[in-house]
């Protein structure tokens, strides 16, 4: 599904944050990928997401070489990616239920073919209550689950989540956590960036370690 | 390719604690929250915008009706004047040019003026009870040309010199070049206001669209992580601006129409001074004919149009930079 060779990445002129990273993540997989601070996890994140193009190497996603792409046929391709992001992004002028219908809306789904399924989702990651809620008055462990309900909700077939269990209890850790493997047992690959020793401790997955731009895998 | 988990049951099974999902549709808040656009300064400068266009159209198409008036009104007539000269009779030469003119085929209507009315066309600047027999006064033939036909003017000079040696015929040709000049310089400083006018409008707008997305940038920025292209984003915003200009072009042209409609009453309020006799003079009755309100409509609608216009060309390049 995604195939990086001898991927470099440098922000202008600086030093080299990832350096000859060659790896694959096949389709229905599930990896943590970890290192510490500044080793560019979310550098690679944004990589697999197609919003940096790499300063060498050759990355392939789902069978397409990224150099090759347009802005249309990356906003196409973006269709079939989720990403949680650290700062959520919510749209503030929108409700919880309206952020997480988000990726429907824009594929030009009408609204009563998904109500049911946002709705469904927004109670699992316990949101029920908070559906018509505008996230400037969500807590932050409430728009982390708004932002990773919207990453899942149209089943991407890449999942990538940074720090998704950042801001909550580690109660609710462990419910995400179980999201994230019902979504890759439904066909979804999934790469999680994390610090959270425990939360890698829970789930049996390959593991992606950064360190110092280099990557090294562990099955 | 298919979208994974297509074929499979829903990615949460929520049990009995399924909720009831309400059977109407909800209320979405747009795409782009209406509140986030400064709007109305923009409607402000494009009514002003309008505005002027329209009152820079309005009177071009006023000068050009008038002198288009003056014009036909001048270019159907023709004049023969017979001076007196030793050894003729004045009086008949004058009848004979008259008689001359008749026969020419074009000219319909033929009217020699006599010594009192001569003596009336003097008596502004000479006073009346003039005894125009002391003066060298010249007479007048006034001939009127049927509209529509081109007159042979050679053989009408030919015929008349011939019976009074002493007549020039004048059929205004000075007159009618200077009044077209003078609609073309009208005509031409109004297109040079308004190409200026579409100038500041777009750049204008193209700066109000610029704030705008700066922003919307957050706005922007999650609409592309969920997969939407820069056409889909900026049809949001371009309705958006459509709509603003169009509020714009309403505004500015309606005042611009009601303006020009209590025109005439106005020019009613002048009329008698020597301001309101000038531009009597120089617009005729000031009121603008249907076809001006037309294109005064019609240049409503294309200013909304350019505002569009400049907001997509904007859009797509601050879009470009977003990414």
């Amino acid at each position: 599904m995604v195939r990086f060779e001898n991927v470099g990445l440098r922000y202008g002129l600086g030093p080299e944050i990832l350096r000859d990273l060659s790896f694959m993540i096949p389709a229905h997989s599930f990896q943590f990928l970890t290192g510490p601070s500044g080793a560019g996890k979310t550098s690679l994140l944004r990589l697999l997401f197609l919003s940096l193009r790499p300063t060498r190497g050759l990355v392939n996603i789902f069978s397409q070489d990224v150099s090759l792409l347009g802005k249309d046929q990356i906003a196409d391709m973006r269709q079939k990616i989720g990403i949680v992001l650290q700062d959520f992004r919510l749209l503030d002028h929108m409700t919880t239920y309206e952020n997480v219908a988000l990726p429907f809306r824009v594929m030009g789904r009408d609204e009563s073919s998904y109500r049911r399924e946002v709705i469904d989702l927004l109670k699992w990651v316990g949101l029920g209550e908070r559906m018509d809620a505008l996230p400037p008055i969500l807590s932050g462990g409430e728009k982390q689950r708004a932002a990773i309900a919207r990453a899942v909700i149209s089943r991407p077939q890449l999942l990538l989540a940074d720090e998704p269990t950042g801001s909550v209890d580690p109660t609710l850790g462990r419910r995400l956590l179980r999201l994230f493997i019902e979504l890759n047992r439904l066909g979804t690959a999934v790469i999680i960036a994390t610090h959270d020793i425990t939360l890698m401790d829970q789930y049996e997955a390959r593991r992606m370690v950064l360190h110092q731009g280099r990557l090294h895998i562990y099955e | 390719m298919s979208r994974a988990g297509d074929e499979h049951g829903p990615l949460v099974d929520l049990g009995n604690e399924r909720p009831q999902v309400p059977a109407r549709a909800r209320n979405m808040s747009p795409i782009v929250p209406r509140a986030s656009i400064s709007g109305r300064a923009l409607v402000a400068v494009v009514a002003i915008m309008t505005f002027l266009a329209s009152i820079t159209t309005g009177t071009v198409f006023l000068v050009s009706a008038s002198a288009a008036e003056w014009q036909s009104e001048v270019a159907s007539e023709i004049t023969v004047q017979v001076r007196p000269q030793t050894g003729r009779d004045l009086d008949r030469d004058v009848t004979a040019a008259a008689e001359a003119m008749r026969t020419q085929p074009g000219i319909v209507q033929v009217k020699p003026f006599s010594k009192d009315d001569s003596a009336k066309l003097l008596e502004p600047w000479l006073g009346s009870g003039l005894s125009i027999e002391q003066l060298p006064v010249p007479r007048v033939v006034v001939a009127r040309v049927q509209p529509g036909t081109t007159l042979d003017l050679a053989s009408l000079r030919r015929a008349v010199t011939q019976v009074a040696p002493s007549a020039s015929v004048d059929d205004h040709r000075a007159w009618i070049e200077r009044m077209r000049s003078m609609t073309g310089a009208t005509v031409f400083a109004g297109i040079g206001i308004l190409v200026l006018v579409i100038a500041a409008t777009i750049i204008s707008v193209s700066f109000a669209t610029r704030g705008a997305m700066a922003a919307n940038r957050p706005i922007v920025e999650v609409l592309h992580f969920v997969g939407a292209g820069d056409r889909y984003i900026a049809n949001h915003f371009l309705r958006h601006f459509l709509r603003l200009g169009l509020e714009g072009g309403v505004i500015g042209g309606g005042a611009a129409m009601l303006g020009f409609g209590f025109s005439e009453s106005i020019a009613g309020w002048f009329s008698g001074t020597p301001v309101g006799d000038q531009f009597a003079a120089l617009l005729g009755t000031f009121s603008l004919p249907p076809s001006g309100y037309l294109a005064l409509a019609v240049q409503a609608v294309a200013i909304a149009a350019i505002t569009a216009w400049a907001s997509r060309r904007t859009l797509f390049a601050t879009l470009d930079d977003i990414d």
